[in-house]
């Protein structure tokens, strides 16, 4: 159930009956979401629900597992990132992607994780690097505490700030939209908390998705909640509005505690 | 229950402890400088030495390794990174065949292939033969190795709009290099202490080669065959000093593996 004046946002990243399969299991089903430009949507529901699924498929992420497949369209800016057109890679520099468990790479120092995206890429200006690497830092909150030791291994760092150097990586590369699949789910309250605020810092700038299994937490920080049951969108609408007065029985029963 | 575990542990052992001693009071009193820098002599002159085989292992090991490492670390990181392709499924299961292979047969292969054509023998054909032994060890260990690199890692790198080819050297390869570098150290000291391959390749010889493609090449294993079943009192005490030596190799090839590199790479399978 998709509540009302939501036409009115001008969506940056849509779904169009969007269909993940892994093998002949559908995990997603016909998804029809919008993500208007600048807010913080979050996907929320039980686990296997399939939102883990629908954000890797925003990046082309999800086939590159064997055997997973995509049907349907994913709009970004008006253009299907699905089209045979499209080179996968261009679309990840585009929507970037942060990660469940902190995953910085581990033979790269903080700085070298932090614009990894950029060498990777070829970039190869030194000043151009040390800027994007420090402006990323700042925006993920970890600039401070990581400023005098960037030739550390990230692997260093406690599990917070890995994430928040998983976030920094991801901003280096300029994206448009960031995903972020439960990213604080391996984290404590403390960790949590700067990462929300920074989420909170980056919608200004970019157009964010995040999945949670954490209601609270999809409260706290979204503009718009999804939420997903057995791989169907169940309800989706401003997040006062779905949490206050849920159209879906099935959505009141879960933010009342009653499954999930 | 221990108590069996204790017992067959001191039977796998005593083999090995056996022989080390042997070799160790047989083969010191053949080692000297002499031996380890002259060439060999006739088993009726006193002194001589082992400096061409020693010459020709190392060579012969060497061009095996320059051969094996791009086509075994290729292999590898096929089977670990096109794991659900069929091909690749195939030459790894091909991989592990040949690991079994007799070295018996890659050496007569090898004579078919290149000493028959080019009527020599030669270091080449003898480093040929080996890379056949080294390739599919390196081929595994590398698959192993990048195997237990976490796919988070792919999909992190991949998420950043990182082709694939460059995930794979810079992301994968690289955080599993400590592993390829064993299995390269390994396979360079099984090459080291193999023989048969290079009886019908490299052949035997006296003196230093000028010529890696059409000069038969003495290496340490085979003067160990040739002086230990000779009936010269002092061409079998030197196959011992050269058992000696080569165990001497072994060691330290293992010991780089488990000190140099075993540690770093303790650190490199976290996930």
């Amino acid at each position: 159930m998709i509540h009302e004046n939501f036409e009115a946002f001008p969506a940056k990243l849509e779904t169009r009956n969007l269909t993940a399969l892994y093998g002949k299991v559908e995990e997603i089903n016909r998804i029809n979401l919008k993500f208007p430009e600048n807010r913080v949507t979050a996907i929320m529901g039980p686990s296997g629900c399939g939102k883990s699924t629908l954000i890797r498929c925003l990046n082309r992420i999800h086939e590159l597992t064997p055997r997973a497949k995509v049907q349907g369209e994913v709009i970004l800016d008006g253009v299907d990132i699905y089209s045979s057109k499209i080179d996968p890679v261009a679309i990840r520099r585009r929507i970037g992607m942060v990660f469940q468990k902190p995953n910085p790479f581990p033979t790269m120092s903080i700085y070298d994780n932090a614009v990894a995206g950029l060498k990777l890429n070829g970039v190869r200006d030194k000043k151009r690097l040390n800027e994007l690497a420090e402006r990323s830092l700042r925006m993920a909150f970890l600039w401070d505490e990581v400023k005098n030791d960037l030739k550390k291994a990230g692997t260093n760092l406690s599990g917070g700030q890995q994430q928040r150097l998983c976030i920094a990586r991801t901003l280096a590369v300029q994206p448009e939209v960031i995903l972020m699949d439960e990213p604080c789910s391996a984290l404590d309250p403390i960790a949590t908390a700067k990462i929300e605020e920074s989420i909170a810092m980056l919608k200004k700038n970019f157009t964010i998705v995040i999945v949670t299994h954490n209601m609270q937490q999809a409260a706290r920080i979204s503009d718009y909640t999804a939420f997903m049951y057995l791989g169907k969108l169940e309800e989706f609408g401003e997040t006062a509005k779905v949490f206050e007065a849920p159209k879906s029985e099935l959505t009141e029963k879960y933010i009342t505690g009653k499954f999930g | 229950m221990s108590i069996l575990l204790v017992v067959a542990v001191v039977l796998a052992v005593i083999p090995l402890i056996y022989i080390l001693g042997d070799v160790i009071i047989r083969g010191v009193p053949a080692i000297s400088l002499t031996f380890l820098t002259h060439l060999p002599t006739g088993p009726t002159f006193s002194g001589g030495g082992i400096a061409n085989t020693i010459a020709g292992t190392f060579t012969m090991v060497g061009i095996a390794t320059l051969i094996a490492i791009p086509i075994g670390v290729g292999a590898g990181i096929f089977f670990s990174e096109w794991s659900g392709n069929k091909l690749s499924t195939v030459s790894s299961f091909m991989n592990d065949v040949l690991t079994g292979f007799p070295s018996m047969v890659i050496g007569l292969f090898v004579f078919i292939i290149l000493v028959l054509t080019t009527k020599h023998f030669s270091a080449f054909a003898g480093a040929v033969a080996l890379s056949f032994i080294m390739i599919p060890i390196i081929g595994r260990t590398t698959d192993e190795s990048l195997k237990l690199v976490p796919t988070t890692l792919r999909e992190a790198s991949m998420a950043l709009g990182i082709p694939r080819w460059k995930t794979i050297l810079r992301v994968v390869v690289s955080t599993g290099k400590n592993g390829l570098i064993t299995g390269i150290v390994l396979a360079i000291a099984r090459a080291t202490g193999e023989t048969s391959p290079l009886l019908l390749t490299a052949a035997t010889g006296t003196h230093f080669i000028t010529n890696l493609f059409n000069q038969p090449t003495g290496s340490m294993t085979i003067l160990i065959y040739q002086y230990g079943t000779s009936p010269y009192a002092s061409w079998q005490t030197q196959a011992w000093g050269t058992a000696l030596v080569l165990i001497l190799i072994m060691l330290a090839l293992n010991i780089i593996v488990r000190f140099g590199i075993g540690r770093n790479l303790s650190e490199a399978r976290m996930d």
